[in-house]
């Protein structure tokens, strides 16, 4: 194993992940919600009354991040995220992340950060599932192909 | 008062995505590239992430309300079953692909790149088609 230590970033990364872990653990303290991505947009999709504003204030916070962090962060810290895939894998991952995580009932923020955080063994084995097919995904697209 | 706390937590998660590098595919793929130059970044993402939820979930499991007054909504399944699983592994297949999981993919989106743009609404389409398939086996 050989380890890229140009984009390594295990600092920033740290920092990050603190956040989100604020961020789930606030949510949870405070509203009684699980920061879970995709149970948020299941909830906008199919709305409920006095359900759904909570769904769509975190959502526009999310939406106005890009602004925010062009005043905060100094200039040049974020770099413009890499795209490899083509327009047609862009649109099959997304169907297949759409699918996929309704019927798992989770993503990596769900189950990834709260559901590891809860100790539940549901989201262990969900992270370990979409972990499992992520590194194997990748590797036949890298070094198959 | 309460959505505005809602709307600052998901900016707040936001910048903790765009800090971390999550909203950055290439750097999910490095991640997840083990057999090519390993970026091991994401393990520091999820080992912060989880170190403060287990004290941010461990509080709550000694409160019985929260403080807006609402219950908590604690996920009620505990079961691991087929759907937990196959969903799983297909949402990793669709993660590894492109390199985006949902959140990540919302910001990238806000952030005006065209291919997170169309990776969003074909996101929203397998949730809704998924909303579909479900109702018809019920």
């Amino acid at each position: 194993m050989q380890i890229d230590w140009f984009h390594f970033t295990p600092g920033s990364s740290f920092i990050g992940g603190i956040l989100l872990g604020i961020a789930a653990s606030v949510l949870f303290l405070n509203s009684g919600r699980i920061l879970g991505i995709t149970g948020i947009l299941e909830g906008v999709l199919a709305p409920k009354a006095q359900d759904i504003s909570w769904r769509i204030a975190f959502l526009l916070g999310l939406f106005a991040t890009p602004w925010v962090a062009k005043w905060v962060l100094p200039e040049g810290f974020i770099h413009a995220p890499r795209i490899e895939a083509s327009w047609g894998m862009v649109i099959l991952a997304g169907l297949m992340v759409g699918v996929g995580t309704r019927w798992g009932a989770g993503c990596t923020s769900g189950h990834g950060i709260c559901g590891l955080s809860r100790l539940s063994v549901r989201s262990l084995i969900a992270t370990l599932s979409f972990m499992g097919t992520g590194f194997v995904t990748v590797f036949v697209l890298r070094h198959l192909f | 008062m309460q959505r505005v706390v809602e709307f600052l937590l998901g900016l707040l998660f936001g910048m903790g995505l765009l800090i971390s590098g999550m909203t950055d595919p290439g750097k999910v793929q490095g991640f997840l590239d083990l057999a090519g130059a390993w970026d091991p970044s994401l393990a520091f993402v999820m080992g912060g992430g989880v170190v403060v939820g287990v004290l941010g979930f461990g509080v709550a499991k000694t409160k019985s309300r929260s403080f807006s007054g609402n219950p908590f909504h604690w996920p009620e399944m505990t079961q691991v079953d087929r759907p937990l699983v196959l969903g799983s592994l297909m949402f990793g297949v669709g993660w590894g692909l492109a390199g985006f999981c949902p959140g990540p993919a919302l910001v990238a989106m806000a952030s005006g790149h065209d291919k997170a743009v169309v990776f969003v609404i074909a996101m929203m389409v397998g949730m809704v088609l998924f909303g579909r398939f479900k109702k018809r086996d019920n």
